[in-house]
């Protein structure tokens, strides 16, 4: 007990003083999620809406799939990764292995299917409900994806935000093709990962409240957006 | 809504359909029906449950196409340009946005200019007594209240023919009396009115001349007071005598 609270003491030093490497750390944190998360989002809408309002054959498959892979594990990501990118990988020349790049590209194909598969959901909902309408109305196919993506924008948000809450919190991924190197490619979970089993528990403690508040914001936004969104326009 | 309807010059109607079918799932549900619709008298379309009524109406507002047969305008629509007819479903789809926006939206999809839509939209709103609620957002009106903006939304676009698929079918009585009084308006001010029902006061309230469907078939095609009074078939004939007890 008497650890724990001296690393409690120790963390809230840590953040209350804005350690550099504490800073730096979250820094690349979230310059790598972030960055996943827009580069997902921007495959991942227009997919998820594409599978929504098409019929193809296998098109349940593809469903069945996509649902599935919302569950991928990060570690397994993170090994095809990491062959793709090393040195013997079709990708190996471009030398992207342990830099942030690399962890940017993991956790792209991790949430890519969380936010496909939520937007394709929510987009078919609204489809199946305003597509008659719309097509009484006149409006050709692209004006009422528009129409649609717009109206039903808040639970898309939502999509995103779940995306950006597994990207912040996974570790598997991130581990081995960043290789959380000291100030290249350490970011939070890695780094909690590694204070542990170094016994630095104040820096892991630290990042790990950082982390759990940043996911309890993230996941409060989404609900509160939603709610506000249902009051004002039902 | 005092301005005259903007009319391009030939009139959409007749609406000739020829040997009609619709087949789902190996099932004729519209069966070879051949009609015409006029400008002028109100139909009203009848008939039981799975008669095809719903189908037959949005085959005819293009949101189905048939299996086989041929459905004509007298001009004929053309991809890109404003519809000359519009459609009022028995649930109303509204967007996440308020009730004049939602009429805006339709006006702007129909041409209408920028600076003419907000104008428009209000005109619709006041005549279906709606103008109070025109900034509130449309989702959350009351069922009677979205259907009215419906109304509002689709006289708006001053069609020459609207469509009405059971607009009243889920709206306590006080809301429809008032449903049925614009689409009323909407007739008075030159809409041809199109509208199934199941009920037959309203039909016979609303209605010039009445299409029975059954079975997917065009059973009897008459003026109200005789399909009423004298119906020709068998089948119109069941259906009045089994629905009357509860209208």
């Amino acid at each position: 007990m008497e650890t724990i609270l001296h690393a409690l003491r120790d963390a809230g030093r840590l953040m209350a003083a804005l350690d550099p490497k504490l800073v730096e750390i979250v820094g690349l944190s979230l310059k790598v999620s972030l960055s996943a998360v827009v580069l997902a989002t921007a495959l991942a809408l227009p997919l998820g809406a594409a599978i929504a309002v098409s019929k193809f054959r296998g098109r349940q498959t593809v469903i069945v799939i996509l649902n599935a892979l919302m569950g991928l594990p990060p570690v397994v990501v993170g090994l095809i990764v990491y062959l793709l990118l090393s040195r013997a990988g079709p990708l190996g020349a471009m030398g992207l292995l342990f830099t942030p790049t690399a962890m940017v590209i993991a956790q792209t194909i991790l949430i890519l299917p969380i936010i496909a598969a939520l937007a394709r959901q929510a987009v078919e909902d609204a489809w199946r409900e305003y597509q008659e309408q719309l097509r009484s109305l006149g409006a050709g196919s692209g004006r009422a994806a528009l129409t649609l993506v717009w109206d039903i924008r808040f639970s898309l948000l939502t999509a995103v935000l779940a995306g950006l809450g597994r990207a912040a919190a996974e570790v598997g991924a991130v581990m081995i093709v960043g290789g959380n190197i000291d100030g290249v490619t350490r970011v939070m979970t890695t780094a909690i990962a590694l204070e542990t089993s170094k016994g630095d528990l104040a820096l892991a403690l630290g990042l790990g409240i950082i982390l759990v508040t940043l996911v309890l914001l993230l996941n409060a936004a989404a609900y509160m957006l939603k709610e506000a969104a249902q009051r004002r326009y039902g | 809504m005092g301005d005259e309807p903007m009319r391009a010059p030939v009139s959409i109607l007749p609406l000739r359909l020829e040997e009609v079918s619709f087949i789902a799932g190996g099932r004729p549900i519209v069966d070879r029906v051949s009609l015409e619709l006029e400008a002028g008298p109100r139909t009203i379309i009848l008939g039981p449950n799975g008669a095809g009524k719903s189908v037959l109406m949005r085959l005819c507002h293009g949101l189905l196409a048939p299996t086989s047969g041929r459905i004509e305008w007298a001009a004929p629509e053309r991809p890109g340009e404003r519809r000359r007819q519009a459609m009022v479903f028995q649930r109303p789809v509204m967007l996440r946005r308020s009730a004049i926006a939602n009429v805006e939206y339709a006006l702007g999809l129909a041409g209408a200019l920028a600076v003419e839509r907000a104008q428009q939209a209000r005109a619709a709103l006041e005549s279906v007594g709606l103008a109070h609620l025109a900034e509130r957002s449309a989702r959350v009106l009351s069922g009677g209240e979205q259907q009215r903006l419906a109304l509002a939304r689709a006289w708006a676009l001053r069609p020459e023919v609207l469509f009405l698929d059971e607009p009243t079918a889920s709206l306590d009585p006080g809301a429809s009396v008032e449903v049925e009084r614009i689409i009323q308006a909407i007739r008075d001010a030159g809409t041809k009115i199109v509208m199934c029902t199941h009920n037959l006061g309203q039909a016979r309230r609303l209605g010039d001349e009445i299409l029975f469907l059954n079975q997917g078939r065009l059973a009897e095609r008459a003026p109200v007071e005789r399909f009423f009074n004298a119906p020709a078939s068998a089948e119109a004939q069941a259906f009045i005598k089994g629905e009357l007890p509860w209208t």
